[in-house]
């Protein structure tokens, strides 16, 4: 049951629970219950929206950096991360295998926010060895949802 | 001037749903749950085959039965799946659509005057079919009582001596009734008795909601005697791509491949090789999609019990076939009056037989959004009816 709850909600959190449980064929008290516990576990850590920013009125950069750190004794990189991640700035952040340790996404007003807190935060910390900064140029695709382009319906609209 | 036609072909009347088309297309701005065919797109790794194929130039006719890595592709795929075992070679033939292999299949096994057994509710193609092919359509009219499953009494009855197809169109379109395999097993033994043979359209294979499909040609001594049909369009949403195949004794499948190459000469190359990504790559999709439709169904089933309209549980395909008895209407009055009324499409079961007077058909692949708005607009002209 909560797989499919899952499933069901991933792409469509507004998805309301009396639809919900008739597609899953259970009470509404169920399903929410259901909700409820992923919820208090963080299986379900939030409800965002996705935004196709370009398309606001509101003008933002995107930027993913890649970072090196080293390792902390006793804590590997989870200290480093949280120290990183709790900046508002920052919307990801990904223990990496490969070239660098860490993937930090920052979002910002500007790219010289985006520098500043590079240089001002990020770069200078304890641990940190170095940062690599790409800035997103045009986002395609987010959540499994393209950000454009969606297809009408092709369909006749009788068939047999 | 003579008349150019011939008699059979201007006897057979078009298709209800035909008609019925022709009245909603009038109508630019309605909205339907009316589409036989799925609401999402052809994966894209399966496009992308396709797409390769005409890039390196595979632009050519294939054999005629088709790619010969697709029906080993396709024989595996039967094997894991349902429990059949085909040989590649001669027992398997890739066609234009499920569509194709009916046709074919019948003219490939009818003389004039054979009666084929076609239980209703169905899909529309098997009357025509039967009678282009010069042979005698038999109807069972499917009982709500039974689930619209084929009992082995209703088979006996229908039988006489010149029956020699029982068309076996489970999981059904438009009913969305599956036969369990106790159900197979007890016509099983009529057919074996009456020693007649089965045309199993299985197009909707993937799409149980209760345990897998069962195949009839899996059980002892049927296999000898079916004819499966199966296709890509309903399980890979590839509908537009029309392949589908059909697997059965050698014998037959060697006739029907001979009107094939006539008729057709082989399969869109194109499609074949998409088809070879789908059925080696693609469970995964089927089974996301499945669910989706799955979740689909225990929701419209519940809305349209929900408003009082008697529904049976469909288990397969992707209909839900209510009855709207109670309304003292036809079918095609009801539909006709909701189009007018309400500017919603859905097919009247009528267009699938004469028994399916009384009931309509709705298909639930659509999205969770565009099912609510359709279902409430029925709601609401059901409950004018009511007051």
């Amino acid at each position: 049951m909560k797989d499919r709850i899952l499933h069901a909600i991933e792409k469509n959190s507004k998805i309301e629970i009396k639809d919900l449980a008739k597609m899953l064929g259970a009470t509404e008290d169920e399903v929410a219950a259901c909700i409820a516990e992923m919820e208090a576990d963080r299986v379900i850590c939030g409800y965002p929206v996705l935004i196709n920013w370009d398309k606001a009125e509101h003008e933002n950069v995107t930027a993913l950096i890649e970072v090196k750190v080293t390792p902390q004794r006793g804590q590997g990189f989870d200290k480093i991360a949280e120290r990183i991640y709790k900046y508002d700035e920052v919307e990801a952040v990904y223990l990496m295998s490969g070239g660098f340790d860490l993937t930090v996404v920052i979002r910002g007003k500007s790219m010289r926010e985006v520098a500043t807190f590079v240089s001002g935060h990020l770069a200078p910390m304890e641990y940190v060895l170095s940062t690599a900064t790409h800035f997103v140029l045009k986002k395609y695709k987010e959540h499994g949802i393209p950000l454009e382009n969606v297809t009408e319906e092709e369909r006749m609209l009788i068939t047999p | 001037m003579r008349n150019p036609l011939a008699d059979k072909v201007t006897k057979i009347k078009p298709s209800g749903i035909r008609k019925f088309f022709d009245i909603v297309s009038e109508m630019k701005d309605a909205i339907s749950l009316g589409v036989g065919e799925p609401d999402f797109e052809t994966p894209w790794h399966i496009r992308e085959e396709g797409i390769y194929s005409l890039e390196k130039g595979k632009t050519h006719y294939t054999s005629n039965s088709g790619l010969k890595e697709l029906r080993e592709e396709i024989v595996r795929y039967l094997e894991r799946r349902f429990n059949l075992s085909y040989d590649p070679v001669a027992e398997t033939l890739v066609t234009v659509g499920g569509s194709e292999a009916i046709d074919i299949a019948l003219r490939a096994m009818l003389n004039p005057g054979d009666e084929v057994i076609i239980p209703q509710p169905c899909y529309v193609s098997y009357l025509p079919c039967t009678v282009l092919a010069d042979g005698a359509p038999v109807f069972i009219d499917l009982k709500a009582e039974n689930e619209f499953r084929l009992t082995a009494k209703e088979l006996e009855d229908a039988i006489t001596p010149k029956t020699k197809v029982l068309i076996l169109p489970f999981p059904n379109n438009p009913t969305g009734a599956v036969m369990t395999r106790s159900d197979l097993e007890a016509i099983a033994k009529v057919i074996e008795k009456h020693d007649i043979f089965v045309l199993s359209d299985e197009i909707y294979s993937e799409l149980t909601y209760c345990g897998d499909h069962v195949s009839i040609a899996s059980l002892p001594g049927m296999r000898e005697r079916t004819v499966v049909i199966n296709g890509f369009s309903k399980s890979y949403a590839m509908t537009g791509w029309r392949l589908g195949y059909a697997c059965g004794p050698k014998e037959i499948i060697s006739q029907m491949t001979k009107i094939h190459q006539f008729a057709i000469m082989c399969a869109p190359s194109t499609s074949q090789f998409a088809a070879v990504e789908a059925v080696k790559n693609g469970d995964a999709d089927v089974a996301r999609m499945r669910e989706s439709y799955d979740n689909r169904r225990r929701f419209v089933v519940s809305t349209l019990r929900g408003m009082g309209l008697d529904c049976f549980e469909p288990l397969g395909a992707f209909y839900a076939f209510p009855c709207i008895k109670q309304f003292g209407m036809t079918s095609d009055e009801f539909a006709t009056k909701l189009l007018q009324e309400e500017k919603l499409a859905v097919v009247p079961g009528t267009a699938f037989g004469d028994c399916g007077e009384g009931f309509l058909r709705i298909s639930y692949a659509y999205s969770l959004e565009k099912l609510k708005v359709a279902l409430g607009r029925l709601e609401d002209f059901t409950a004018r009816l009511k007051s």
